[in-house]
């Protein structure tokens, strides 16, 4: 009899690796639309990125987010070594709740944006976007009674988003859930079990009525299914890349690689950010004695930022993508850059988010738009106007208990 | 409870140097020691009798220093003999370096020491105001930073086209290097390259700083010859401790600091005084650390307190320690083969090679299995530190390791000190027979007798990038540091380490410049 054949991957440790949850959204990426994410095979979108924009919008949708990069800070001294490491007052932050982050060097410059979960009094999941690992070593350094464990690969978890979210995980069987608040954790048996195996976080990155499902990877397929059924007839569908920029971006979201370079990995002087440039000066909290960057970020605050992130309602319908931005119609005063930019179905309004010299934020504010219409280029000056609240931001998102379907 | 302008951390010469200006300039200031005053430079007597101090000789104390806190009116006797350098041969055919010249080498290697010593002293000379100056911060473009920058420039140009150039190439070159260019003697070769290695982590064939540390060494007022005061090592310190007391500084002794207090509220935080180890709080307006960095940063100021960035470089400075203290109290006056006199400094390192050797030992763990070594009798020159009749032993041996492979056992100690007896008796005979007493000074052992992390003479690696305005890291460099309130003035900072007086110095300048 033959031998079946060795076949030895040549290539193995260069192949992206599969998501938990990968043999479910393999079936429904009828597209074959992958790209990747931290090393994980990752889809960019599974049918159409507009439909999948609206499931969030309407219905509901998940968005596998197992290549986040999730961290357990743990022991007596985790709360100390998180507060000095992120701008904001961690010791605030109470058990089963859940804040948005951002970290910064020495200098002041951001490093990345994320969320900090406490998850009992000394243990804490820090989830951000890119790997961190080596930050967070550096940051400890000095903290002895901590341990940090990166457990990416060994937590499974998939984001939830939409208005009839709420619905479905009642009808999964999540008692309670509809009390959940806004930031806040809770855990739930998994079709029937004994045990909590399901924890509920009601955040996301859309805006928007959502919750994040975190679960051990051998029980994410399980999870799934039980999901998929209860949500099948509340148009549940998996989201990728593409729409999550578009719904992330009516809700004004910031994302690394458009409004900010990263700040350990800008080679170019001062080409990273400060919070302030972004307008987060609501993450840095000065009462805090102590954190890192301080000295630079109260200079810097003190100084002003020369940059601000702004939001921007456009006149007409061309997404200012790439855009430069003028103080003046004839486009001889540059002020600034569009860093994202879409029409938004939902708000009907064409919307970006832009960096703006801060002393031109009180004056006229003009895009110059490249646009192309079957294959013929054009440009237009478009006037643009400063919205200082979120494009999209629904009652739903902070009603408890949300709207029943 | 009093509260002081200035607590000084550390009694050494540069935290007494920095007390004493800060306290001639009306300030008040408290000093605190945690052993006895003088740190490696403290005397101590390590056998009934025999006294000795870890620093066993002067090569560049700051003239500028010793006049202006009027030394000589407190009992400092600098002396005007040098000590011989006598690199030893086992056939006794030794190399003699003296303030004339070399004996016991070819008349090229004669006359080439003439040129390369009028070259290096030139070359000491372009440095030597900078050692006494605060070093320019990075990135600020203020006036007196460009002066700073302007006058070295100068100093250079001045030196002309072809000094210039030569400057430039031999400041970071191999100390192999600038030998093999100048001499064919090997052990005069060895003698002459020992002053830019001794106390480093470096050997012939480092490039890096070694000529940069000669030249360092270059700026006292005897270009780089060694001395001995009168009353030995002992003589500057109480000089020292007679000066500070004179001008009005607190000094305690015998109490260790055990924390730096970090005042913290919505301003953010500042220095505001020290914890002793018993528990005792003193309060101050400032806080004078002349400890090492990392001990400063990383035990009494702590991680939490600093930027994590800044943490990290203050825990990646190379500060281990590779020299060994060797003390042997005798029953009378060795004798070394071919030598009349051991009044001077004996250097056993054959061959730059020796040294090298040694030193790659050292590299990867192990002490050498033939170290190399410098030797003074101090008791020669201070009846006071021997009995009558009896004599005491002084030696730096290189390179052995602070961490050695398998830790520091009693019985590592007692190989490498009887692997030195057995060194030394083969260059002076009979030496075993004479020893009344003997111990050995691991970088191990120096690190907790005199709180010096690592044991490094230095507190920090003279390397380039631990020097000038990156010493010991940037943004702790100008002696003021990211905590305010909090200065250094050790041997970590610029210039850097040696019997010298520099930081201190330069660190009162800064703290006066900042009260104005």
């Amino acid at each position: 009899m033959n031998k079946p054949m060795q076949v030895v991957d040549p290539y193995a440790g260069e192949r992206l690796k599969l998501s938990p949850f990968h043999e479910r959204q393999a079936a429904l990426n009828l597209r074959d639309a992958w790209s990747s994410w931290n090393g994980y095979k990752f889809a960019d979108y599974y049918y159409d990125e507009e439909y999948e924009y609206f499931c969030v919008r309407n219905s509901c949708a998940t968005y596998d987010i197992c290549p986040m990069q999730k961290y357990i800070v743990s022991g007596p001294d985790a709360e100390a070594m998180l507060d000095r490491m992120v701008t904001r007052d961690v010791t605030k932050l109470k058990q089963d709740r859940v804040t948005y982050v951002c970290w910064c060097t020495d200098e002041g410059r951001l490093i990345d944006d994320g969320t900090i979960f406490r998850l009992a009094e000394d243990r804490f999941l820090l989830t951000c976007g890119s790997p961190s690992l080596a930050w967070l070593r550096k940051s400890a350094f000095g903290y002895n009674a901590l341990t940090i464990e990166d457990v990416s690969d060994t937590f499974a978890a998939l984001s939830f988003q939409g208005p009839t979210t709420c619905e479905v995980l009642k009808k999964m069987g999540l008692e309670g859930i509809e009390n959940l608040k806004p930031f806040s954790i809770a855990h739930f048996p998994l079709v029937g079990s004994d045990d909590s195996p399901l924890m509920v976080s009601r955040t996301g990155f859309t805006g928007d009525l959502g919750y994040e499902l975190w679960i051990a990877p051998e029980l994410a397929l399980t999870l799934w299914d039980a999901l998929y059924a209860a949500g099948e007839d509340y148009g549940i569908q998996p989201y990728g890349e593409a729409a999550t920029n578009m719904v992330r971006l009516e809700a004004g979201f910031i994302m690394p690689g458009m409004e900010f370079n990263e700040a350990l990995k800008t080679i170019h002087f001062e080409y990273d950010q400060t919070p302030f440039e972004l307008s987060l000066d609501w993450l840095v909290d000065f009462k805090k004695p102590h954190f890192n960057g301080r000295v630079a970020l109260l200079k810097a605050k003190n100084e002003g930022p020369e940059y601000t992130l702004v939001k921007l309602d456009i006149e007409g319908n061309k997404p200012a993508e790439e855009s430069l931005l003028y103080a003046d119609k004839n486009c001889e005063k540059e002020i600034g850059y569009v860093t994202s930019a879409m029409w938004s179905p939902v708000v009907k309004a064409n919307i970006a988010l832009a960096m703006v010299n801060s002393n031109a934020l009180k004056g006229d504010i003009w895009a110059e738009i490249y646009y192309s219409k079957e294959l013929r280029h054009h440009s237009k000056i478009a006037r643009c106007v400063i919205k200082e609240a979120p494009f999209w931001s629904p009652v739903r998102a902070r009603a408890t208990p949300p709207a029943a379907f | 409870m009093q509260r002081f302008d200035n607590i000084i951390i550390g009694g050494g010469h540069n935290g007494l140097i920095c007390a004493t200006y800060l306290a001639n300039a009306g300030q008040t200031v408290l000093l605190v020691e945690g052993g006895e005053l003088g740190g490696l430079a403290s005397t101590r007597e390590f056998h009934p009798g025999f006294k000795v101090s870890v620093a066993h000789s002067l090569s560049h104390f700051s003239e500028d220093v010793s006049k202006q806190l009027s030394l000589a009116q407190h009992g400092f006797k600098p002396s005007d003999v040098s000590l011989t350098t006598v690199g030893l041969s086992l056939d006794g055919k030794h190399v003699v370096v003296t303030d004339n010249g070399v004996e016991g080498v070819g008349e090229s290697d004669q006359d080439s020491y003439t040129e390369y010593l009028k070259m290096l002293n030139r070359f000491a000379k372009v440095l030597k105001p900078f050692w006494l100056k605060t070093m320019p911060r990075i990135g600020d473009n203020s006036l007196p930073n460009m002066m700073t920058f302007g006058q070295l420039g100068l100093k250079l140009r001045l030196l002309g086209k072809k000094d210039m150039g030569e400057f430039m190439r031999v400041a970071t070159l191999p100390a192999r290097d600038l030998m093999d260019e100048n001499f064919d003697n090997e052990l005069l070769k060895a003698v002459l390259s020992w002053d830019g290695l001794i106390g480093s982590k470096m050997a012939p064939r480092s490039p890096n700083a070694t000529v940069l540390n000669m030249l360092y060494r270059m700026s006292g007022g005897k270009d780089g010859a060694h001395t001995l005061p009168q009353g030995g090592i002992s003589n500057l310190i109480d000089a020292l401790h007679k000066s500070a007391l004179a001008s009005g500084v607190e000094i305690k002794t015998g109490v260790a600091v055990s924390k730096i207090v970090i005042e913290k509220d919505s301003h953010g935080q500042r220095a505001s005084g020290i914890v002793l180890q018993d528990g005792t709080v003193i309060k101050s307006s400032r806080v004078v650390s002349s400890v090492d960095p990392k001990q400063t940063f990383l035990e009494l100021v702590g991680a939490r307190n600093l930027e994590i960035g800044f943490t990290n470089r203050i825990n990646r400075l190379r500060s281990d320690g590779y020299v060994a203290k060797l003390h042997l109290a005798l029953d009378g006056l060795p004798s070394f083969t071919g030598l009349d006199t051991c009044d001077g400094r004996m250097i056993i390192a054959p061959t730059m090679d020796s040294i090298e050797f040694a030193f790659d030992d050292a590299k990867y763990g192990d002490f050498s299995q033939s170290p190399v070594m410098e030797i003074i009798l101090p008791s020669i020159h201070d009846s006071a530190m021997a009995p009558s009749g009896q004599h005491v032993l002084s030696a730096h041996v290189m390179y052995v390791p602070h961490a050695l492979k398998g830790g520091w056992t009693e019985q590592a100690k007692d190989t490498l000190y009887q692997r030195l007896i057995d060194l030394l008796s083969k260059y002076a005979p009979g030496i075993e027979q004479q020893i009344i007493h003997g111990e050995l000074l691991t970088p191990d052992d120096l690190e907790k007798s005199y709180r010096l992390n690592g044991g490094h003479w230095h507190h920090t690696e003279l390397s380039m990038d631990q020097m000038l305005m990156m010493r010991p890291t940037y943004e702790a460099a100008q002696y003021s540091t990211p905590i305010p309130g909090l200065f250094l003035c050790g041997a970590g900072s610029h210039p850097g380490g040696g019997l010298m007086g520099g930081p201190g110095h330069n660190a009162a300048k800064e703290i006066l410049r900042s009260v104005k």
